[in-house]
């Protein structure tokens, strides 16, 4: 099934792209009529390198009055966007002024008091920030880490399934909770671990443990707690992505695995895996960045004042200077947001430079 | 080698019979493991069903599984008998489709501009937007923003903000750039406009992809509840029915669930139909779920053809 479908993708891909070439080639032969009319001689050129010239010549839009008035509702439209743009999304990047300031509502971003560094000096010493970015990045991490393995290993195995119809309500149920809020993934997970809930049963039952054991009170299962929440949720979506490059997998591959007298497993380790690298490499610089970002909903709503030292993520510390009615401090903020947003930014530019120092697959 | 060379050796038909049996047991413990994986999926869900139908002191006791031990309807009752879920039921509808209507329209226009190739500023106005997909001005200014723009304590801080988004748009670019361009010039020859090919001509075209899209959107705008805890947290009137899930959260954990519950089921003696916060709150996450699990067979193909389309994912 799965083949049939890509090779008729294939063949589908293989026309557009030579219809698109012949568009190009007539393209280029009236550029060249009109160029260079005198030189007849220049049709001669490679034929490949041209029709690559020929697109360049016809893709670039020329900046003339008349192009200008031919398309004038794409560029008002364009205006509109930008101005729509930087209203909300480069004027709070103007706001960033207030990590330097004193931000005082009333006054506002031009007259609060200028402070300079001051308010990063107050983060760096606090150690309720530096707690707090130890937490976003352990939990980050783990997830990253988690998430990953856990749904190559599902895409795998959904792959080896036979039955069309077991495979396909398999993938459905398991990508499912995806489309859940965190809200209702916390209201289970509340449910599960409580102390009538199915975790505390089997571990009673198993005689594991005495009494209803409280994990969302125990600092040491919060981070498993939010990990294993998350598998729960994104494991099957996660795992689209890697199925599709699986099927996509050139079968002669296995067969000359197999005459080489591969086993199922080691056609997994010597086969599968290596073609999902690409794949795993461009998710990975990819979620790189969202390192910084793994942590706020679920954290937010499963942590308690008990296991406060270990659920806050820097998030979470940002949202406490933005709500807590009487300390509030705006500067104070946005300076640790400036502070997510730029390591965010750098872990993307690193991982993606080394993907690119490797040879791999990189996003920029 | 000496190894390999023996089992080449051996009769084909018994090779064949000893994949066979590796296969079986492979099959076996596979589809065991699968199973129990759909097991763990749904288990969670199904049991907060048995819960929201189950009289409130009876579940205190536990062991309530795939089934309500004793049936009632109370606890539905009560969560629709408030009337800040209304509220927040209508406000959510309303986000929902405005939200998707404008989000679908402001994205499909944008992609629709930035996929057309004599787009004099079609590189700039890209970059512009991709800028906005790596930086964002955090938590804190955005609010700061919207408190200037007024659009806090208001309804329209759902649906005007989050309009466009450089991602989805992104997406959408990629598919019209795949419709042959002699398509819009054929129809310029007749005469029509810009907009004329993109309601006519581009529009008709991108229905999957414009499916995809709004269902993604539609998901977001009923999943959410933080910006109306940010934004409208003094304003019960703009409230919407996440936020409330999440109250109702807040407060069984803050009860301590099993132990108060019990202690109010002593007292009233459990004769008549009652209902505890734990209950209740299963009934009101069940209600929250349901459009999405209703919907979610007959629309779930849109989702994952959104992934393929784009070639990313989010």
């Amino acid at each position: 099934m799965d083949n049939s479908t890509s090779k008729s993708d294939k063949n589908m891909e293989d026309l557009t792209e030579k219809s698109g070439k012949k568009v190009d080639y007539f393209a280029l032969k009236e550029q060249q009529e009109s160029k260079f009319n005198s030189k007849g001689s220049a049709v001669s050129e490679a034929e490949a390198e041209a029709m690559k010239k020929a697109k360049k010549i016809k893709d670039k839009p020329k900046f003339t009055v008349k192009e200008f008035k031919r398309q004038w509702v794409l560029i008002v439209i364009g205006v509109v966007y930008v101005i729509y743009g930087i209203i909300f999304n480069y004027l709070p990047l103007i706001g960033w002024i207030m990590a330097f300031q004193n931000f005082k509502f009333a006054k506002g971003i031009f007259k609060s008091q200028f402070v300079g560094l001051k308010k990063f000096q107050f983060l760096f010493s606090d150690n309720n920030f530096l707690m707090v970015i130890r937490n976003t990045f352990a939990m980050g991490v783990l997830n990253l880490v988690f998430s990953t393995v856990v749904a190559i290993a599902f895409a795998i195995l959904l792959n080896e399934v036979r039955n069309k119809y077991f495979k396909k309500s398999i993938q459905t149920i398991s990508y499912m909770p995806h489309f859940l809020s965190w809200i209702i993934v916390v209201a289970i997970v509340h449910d599960a671990v409580s102390n009538t809930g199915i975790i505390n049963e089997i571990l009673l039952k198993l005689h594991i443990v005495d009494s209803p054991y409280n994990f969302l009170a125990e600092p040491n299962w919060f981070w498993p707690l939010v990990t294993l929440s998350h598998l729960w949720k994104e494991t099957g979506w996660n795992a689209i992505i890697y199925l599709a490059a699986i099927t996509s997998i050139d079968p002669c591959l296995y067969e000359s695995a197999a005459i080489d007298g591969a086993g199922r497993f080691q056609k997994m380790r010597y086969v599968t895996l290596p073609s999902l690298r690409p794949t795993i490499i461009i998710l990975l610089i990819m979620n790189m960045g969202n390192v910084l970002n793994a942590g706020f909903e679920l954290q937010y709503l499963l942590g308690n004042d008990v296991v406060r030292s270990v659920s806050r993520t820097i998030d979470i510390y940002v949202l406490d200077w933005a709500l807590d009615g009487r300390n509030m401090d705006y500067s104070l903020g946005t300076a640790a947001g400036i502070f997510k947003t730029v390591v965010s930014l750098t872990l993307i530019v690193m991982a993606n430079y080394v993907a690119k120092k490797k040879g791999d697959e990189r996003l920029f | 080698m000496a190894e390999t060379e023996v089992t080449l050796n051996r009769p084909l038909k018994k090779r064949k019979k000893k994949m066979a049996t590796e296969d079986v047991i492979f099959y076996i413990f596979n589809t065991i493991f699968l199973l129990l994986f759909a097991l763990v999926t749904l288990y969670p869900i199904l049991n907060t069903l048995a819960y929201s139908f189950n009289e409130g002191n009876d579940a205190v006791r536990g062991g309530i599984h795939f089934l309500p031990r004793k049936f009632a309807t109370k606890n539905y009752e009560t969560v629709f008998a408030k009337e800040s879920i209304w509220i927040a039921l209508r406000i959510t509808i309303l986000r929902t489709i405005l939200g998707t209507l404008t989000s679908l329209f402001a994205n499909a226009l944008l992609s629709y501009i930035l996929s057309r190739k004599k787009f004099l500023f079609k590189s700039s106005l890209s970059l512009f937007w991709i800028i906005t997909m790596y930086a964002s001005g955090g938590l804190i200014p955005t609010m700061v923003l919207f408190r200037y723009l007024h659009l806090t304590s208001s309804f329209w801080v759902y649906v005007i903000p989050g309009m466009v988004s450089a991602f989805n748009v992104m997406v959408m670019r990629t598919y019209m750039g795949g419709i042959p361009e002699s398509l819009e010039e054929s129809a310029m020859l007749e005469g029509a406009g810009y907009m004329t090919v993109f309601a006519k001509i581009i529009s008709p075209l991108c229905k999957p992809v414009y499916a995809t899209i709004a269902l993604f959107v539609a998901v977001y705008h009923w999943n959410a509840w933080f910006d109306a805890m940010l934004y409208n947290r003094m304003d019960p009137q703009y409230t919407t029915l996440q936020y409330e899930l999440m109250k109702l959260l807040d407060n069984v954990s803050t009860a301590t669930s099993g132990q108060v519950s019990a202690q109010q089921a002593a007292q009233t003696g459990g004769a008549s139909v009652t209902v505890t916060p734990m209950t209740v709150r299963a009934a009101a996450t069940i209600a929250t779920m349901a459009p999405i699990i209703a919907l979610y067979p007959f629309l779930q193909r849109y989702f994952v053809t959104g992934l393929t389309i784009g070639g990313v994912k989010e």
